[in-house]
């Protein structure tokens, strides 16, 4: 059942990367449509920029979302190549373990990050 | 040159070994005269026959139908028996047993591991109503269009080509492998039957299709033109179409309903009484 529903998350992980990676790329590189992004003008990381985005809840949210997929994609497909080397059983869980809690590990440090970016943003 | 672009005589180049006897295989050449038509099953026969009576292969139909002559042919996996010389169009041929499976015997591979994965994915019809499969009263209706969703898996003979040329049964002992899925999906496809549940039990884990990468090797060897990736990766589907709650519940064909208003001719005998 486990292998079931972690690929099944590791698509549903795949198709939020797509979409958030598609609006990252839309903002930075076609900033011409998406100006409502950009506020102050000018190029899109400039720093008036990164900070109007900063404030935004929704752009905070979706930063922290794109974290969580993006490592559990990742994660999960090192696993998998891991595995393909054919450890032994105890090997393979303590791998698991591993993965999951530099997982977690980051996940935190990268929410922490980015919610004390909004805040800052929302001071400035 | 008597044969097209084939000398008359040609080199076939065997993997040899023994457990327990040799340390590891070795490669030795048997000259023998090509004739038109010959295939590497002719020229394994004539090898024992005429040369090393001790040369040992798996062969029984010779016709492409029960899959006991796979072998490496020039590298690539596939039947001795429907494999002709002359496509090969090499004055070398070389056999091998099929890679990713313990060798009993120069060219004979263990195929239990393919069985056992096989056994348990549990490929026959698993349905309820097991007092009319055993004593059937009548078929189970299906549509010729039902029968069109799996039919091209059901022509799978065993062979375990597929097997040898897969990169994940390579490295992953514990992958069912191209056979084992192919089947599965032969069934959890086919409208008569109800075993989806218990087949989940493996195909959900470890075993199951999940450490396919979609090389598609699998479906390039097969002598009988089955397409097992494809069944993998629409087994994948239908199992994260379950895990997403996705999965259409369908409830398993019933019995075709018995002509009504029409009646028997007596001058048609009624059926032998079953022996098995």
């Amino acid at each position: 059942m486990r292998d079931q529903k972690l690929w099944t998350w590791h698509l549903a992980a795949g198709a939020i990367i797509l979409i958030l990676l598609g609006l990252h790329m839309t903002i930075m590189h076609l900033d011409a449509l998406l100006g409502i992004f950009n506020p102050a003008g000018g190029h899109p990381i400039d720093w008036a920029n990164v900070v109007a985005r900063g404030q935004s809840l929704a752009f905070t949210l979706t930063y922290i979302l794109l974290l969580g997929a993006a490592l559990f994609h990742g994660l999960y497909g090192l696993r998998n190549i891991l595995f393909e080397l054919d450890p032994a059983p105890p090997l393979k869980k303590a791998l698991s373990w591993v993965l999951v809690l530099v997982g977690v590990g980051l996940f935190i440090f990268g929410t922490w990050a980015a919610w004390v970016g909004h805040q800052v943003a929302s001071l400035t | 040159m008597s044969n097209g672009n084939l000398p008359e005589q040609i080199v076939f180049r065997i993997r040899r070994f023994a457990p327990g006897r040799d340390q590891e295989p070795v490669w030795k050449e048997y000259p023998i005269a090509y004739e038109a038509g010959m295939t590497v099953l002719d020229g394994l026969w004539k090898i024992k026959e005429s040369i090393d009576p001790t040369l040992a292969w798996r062969a029984s139909c010779r016709m492409g139908v029960c899959g006991s002559c796979g072998m490496l042919i020039n590298g690539k996996a596939g039947l001795g028996c429907n494999t002709q010389i002359s496509e090969l169009a090499t004055a070398v041929v070389s056999v091998a047993p099929l890679s990713n499976f313990p060798i009993v015997r120069d060219l004979v591979p263990d195929l239990r591991p393919l069985f056992d994965a096989h056994t348990a994915l549990s490929p026959y019809i698993i349905r309820s109503d097991s007092a009319e499969q055993e004593e059937p009263t009548r078929e189970y209706y299906q549509s010729s269009e039902e029968m069109e969703s799996y039919l091209q898996f059901s022509y799978c003979i065993k062979c375990a080509c597929c097997m040898a040329a897969c990169p994940t049964c390579a490295t992953d002992p514990v992958y069912s492998g191209p056979v084992a899925l192919a089947q599965a999906h032969r069934y959890n496809t086919d409208t008569r039957d109800d075993g989806f549940q218990t087949r989940k039990e493996v195909l959900a884990g470890e075993a199951g299709p999940w450490r396919c990468h979609f090389a598609g090797e699998c479906s390039r060897v097969c002598p009988k033109g089955v397409d097992p990736a494809k069944a993998i990766q629409l087994m994948k589907r239908q199992l994260v179409g379950d895990a997403l709650g996705l999965r259409k519940k369908r409830t398993p064909a019933g019995l075709v309903k018995k002509p009504e208003g029409i009646e028997r001719r007596p001058d048609i005998p009624e059926a032998p009484v079953p022996t098995v």
